[in-house]
């Protein structure tokens, strides 16, 4: 396939010219071409927020939700039918914010689900006040004396909760992401991609260049399967890291695991309850 | 001579009430009694007080009464509790041991002691042979105590066994739920434990495999209400159960529902609130919660089940019903219904449809198409060419995002259209009584069965009884029904009212002699006697 397959028609962005948005939108598309997924078969879920609009803008089945409720609906959907192929998508503050308790609870869960966090470290859509993962002393009109926590680490999160696929990269680096996209969706499992992109209108300090500055690629001796050196990759604060951390392909993947499932691998849509089984059920509860 | 017999257990949580209340209902039913069992109790796992009444009679029970005819405390230091119910003729007996307690009331029954040993070692199956052993010998010697009660006096019984009960249902109200809820073909349940809610979820989850249902206790009522949307969205039908402080987190994912046009059902077993209120006890005070949830506008359905036949009944509907008209449906219990027993005669599975309404789609498909009811033909991705695009935006037609002022009118009228068709699917009241009336009494949800047995009690025939089990949209005729009386009493329980409140909102007309109760406890037979005979 190819990226054009997802182009929608005539849309009207509401993205700022020059956000690092464009570049992850044309990087999905790449990604998602490159391993065939006819826009029918997928559904991208999303939140609130600049990011979280990213489904409107290809080709595709969606679910554009509530602020911070990307993943519940998400993990709904794969375990309603397991043969489609499910990506939830939207910000810093939508996923590790308003969302940060089913960020933390879809990790444990493990539902073969691909999650792309837009991460800028800053509000946009609500105008520039601080996310969770903005960096002490950043400072907004909000945080007039500057943010004073420090950032919430997703991937050290991810890596701690033993997240089965735990990735970053950036959006300066168009093929890496693809990489990293293509890498996320293939994995059976829940898949994290932290995707760093700027913000040009609401962060001035966290731009094209300091990403760039203040980031490496890990090295390939890096491997993946010792979560213990994955964690100590990902606390890592002096430059950030990018690619993918850890990987754990032996956690039992929720949909695959229910009892729904257990005798019967059809969508839920194509089922009807068994009139018999009821029967018997009944009788059951006569005795 | 007594042919209704209500018994009594007390004891602190912890020593086997539950376990007497379903071997002793088991066991009863089986040997042909009809039985009504209802608990109340503390929210404490050891300790405090805990009472299960159990009722006997020779003909069928489904209300609770306040009189007490035997009291058996498994704990004498509890009896207090009871004082308000106790009078000179209860009988009490303590007796710690809670399989003799079963026994010793079997024996009162006269019932088989084969019956009783073939229960008691169901009971007991995955129990070591010595612990089987020693329950069986408690439960014959609590036998040949209630056999002494009979012979020596001290309590007169006649009820009548029929052949009949031996091979009806015995259920729950959170079972009945939970069979509504698979008939309805149901085969999602996303919920985070809450009492009394929690015995759908349990229900669902032990019958999950037979039956093909996702079931996920979520980290939080938030996420279980976007799971369940999800599933929707995808072909599945799903259901949250929850109660008043966890639907309380779900508004926010009602409103969701509302604005994508999803269906959902919500069962909302009732407990007193605010806040975290009384955990385990009754009452019907989240009418005005679930009526109001949600910010903006949207339509949506109500059901209250009277009993363990509607729970059953009106949890099935509400699958089709949600189903058809894009809507979030609602099945209202409360902690009373979900802990009652009773034999029932038959559930009727013979004319349940599970209605699908969703449709295959081509390549042009648009989910919120312009139609004339308010209900676009709903796709679910991966059936079809179409794609599925829903959005909680204000959305043009193909669901996306809008600020095309115009197209948020149509799309609200259009949402708002749907409650045409609601009114129309409306559930009409059912009055019990003559239709000759002169005094209405007007009742919703689990007051129903002391409701209608105080009328029979009181053998008026000026009196009627209009019982709602759908109480929104209301039926066009409730108001014709209202008109016709000279008096109108409500009985709700609660403290302000709130089905009086709604039925003056709806058709103007204001009830004014009302009976309440909100002490956590449901209404008795005897109390609906003294209320209304206080009114008329």
């Amino acid at each position: 396939m190819d990226k054009k397959d997802y182009d929608p028609g005539k849309i009207d962005i509401a993205w700022c010219p020059g956000c690092g948005n464009f570049g992850i939108l044309n990087a999905l598309k790449q990604a998602l071409a490159e391993l065939e997924i006819e826009p029918q078969n997928l559904v991208i879920v999303s939140g609130i927020g600049q990011a979280a609009k990213i489904p409107h803008y290809l080709k595709c089945n969606f679910f554009n939700g509530l602020h911070g409720r990307a993943l519940p609906p998400a993990t709904g959907i794969k375990a309603s039918n397991p043969g489609l192929v499910v990506i939830a998508e939207s910000g810093d503050g939508d996923m590790y914010g308003e969302g940060g308790n089913h960020f933390i609870h879809t990790i444990r869960r493990n539902p073969d689900i691909t999650c792309f966090v837009h991460n800028n470290m800053v509000y946009g859509l609500t105008k520039g006040q601080a996310s969770p993962t903005s960096q002490c002393g950043f400072k907004t009109p909000v945080q007039v004396e500057g943010v004073s926590e420090m950032p919430f680490n997703p991937i050290a999160m991810a890596i701690a909760q033993d997240a089965s696929f735990v990735a970053r990269t950036y959006i300066g680096n168009p093929e890496h992401t693809v990489e990293m996209m293509k890498k996320a969706i293939q994995h059976r499992g829940f898949a994290l991609v932290d995707i760093f992109q700027p913000c040009v209108s609401f962060n001035k300090v966290n731009t094209y260049a300091w990403f760039k500055e203040n980031t490496y690629f890990l090295e390939e001796t890096h491997d993946p399967c010792d979560r213990v050196a994955a964690f100590k990759r990902a606390i890592e604060t002096e430059k950030l890291p990018l690619g993918i951390f850890y990987v754990n392909p032996k956690k039992t993947i929720f949909e695959k695991n229910l009892s729904a499932y257990a005798e019967d691998n059809r969508p839920l849509f194509q089922r009807n309850p068994d009139k018999e089984h009821l029967l018997e059920l009944l009788t059951f509860k006569k005795a | 001579m007594k042919n209704d017999v209500s018994i009594v257990l007390c004891g602190e949580a912890g020593q086997g009430l539950k376990t007497v209340e379903s071997v002793l209902t088991a066991i009863l039913k089986q040997d042909g009694y009809n039985v009504f069992a209802t608990k109340e109790y503390m929210s404490r796992v050891r300790g405090g007080v805990n009472t299960t009444s159990i009722r006997v009679s020779s003909g069928p029970v489904m209300a609770y009464v306040d009189k007490i005819d035997l009291l058996l405390s498994l704990n004498p230091s509890r009896t207090k509790h009871l004082e308000s119910r106790t009078t000179k003729e209860t009988v009490v007996i303590e007796e710690q041991n809670n399989m003799v307690a079963t026994g010793l009331v079997c024996g009162l029954f006269d019932v088989e002691l084969s019956i009783l040993n073939e229960q008691v070692k169901r009971h007991f199956s995955a129990k070591a042979e010595k612990v089987v052993h020693e329950n069986l010998e408690a439960a014959e010697k609590g036998h040949r105590k209630g056999r002494e009660l009979v012979s020596s006096k001290r309590i007169d019984v006649d009820v009548k066994k029929d052949d009949k009960v031996k091979g009806q249902l015995l259920l729950n109200g959170a079972d009945a739920v939970g069979l509504g809820a698979i008939a309805g073909g149901c085969n999602f349940i996303s919920a985070y434990p809450m009492s009394p809610s929690t015995g759908v979820l349990v229900f669902l989850s032990q019958h999950a495999r037979r039956f093909g249902i996702v079931t996920e206790q979520a980290e939080d009522e938030i996420s279980a209400m976007n799971m369940a949307l999800g599933a929707w969205y995808a072909g599945g039908r799903a259901l949250v159960s929850t109660s008043g402080g966890g639907f309380a987190l779900m508004t926010e994912g009602l409103s969701l529902a509302g604005m994508l046009e999803l269906p959902v059902v919500i069962h909302l077993a009732q407990r007193p609130g605010p806040a975290t209120g009384l955990p385990t006890r009754t009452e019907q005070g989240d009418l005005n919660l679930v009526l109001y949830a949600g910010h903006g506008e949207f339509p949506r359905a109500i059901f209250a089940p009277g009993d363990i036949e509607e729970a059953f009944y009106l949890t099935q509907n509400a699958f089709n019903l949600a189903d058809k008209y894009q809507v979030p449906v609602f099945v209202l219990t409360d902690q009373y219904l979900m802990d009652s027993y009773y034999n029932v005669a038959e559930l009727k599975t013979e004319g349940l449809k599970v209605e699908h309404c969703f449709i295959k789609t081509d390549q042009d498909y648009k989910r919120y198409a312009p139609a004339k009811n308010g209900v676009s033909p709903r796709g679910i991705p991966g059936h079809g060419e179409g794609l599925i695009c829903v959005d909680s935006d204000e959305h043009d037609p193909e669901g996306h995002i809008t600020e095309d002022l115009e197209q948020r009118d149509s799309l609200v009228h259009k949402r708002l259209k749907k409650l045409d068709g609601l009114i129309a699917a409306a559930l009409e009241p059912e009055l019990i009584g003559g239709k000759e009336y002169k005094i209405l009494v007007v009742g919703w949800g689990t007051t129903r069965q002391m409701i209608c047995e105080a009328l029979e009690r009181m053998g008026r025939k000026d009196i009627a009884f209009l019982c709602f089990s759908q109480v929104y949209p209301l039926h066009p005729k409730t108001l014709q029904y209202l008109n016709k009386a000279q008096k109108v009493i409500m009985i709700e329980n609660n403290a302000a009212s709130q089905f009086a409140g709604l039925i003056k909102l709806q058709t103007g007309f204001e009830i004014k002699d009302k009976i309440n109760k909100c002490n956590g406890l449901a209404f008795s037979v005897e109390e609906i006697i003294a209320g209304l005979e206080s009114i008329i």
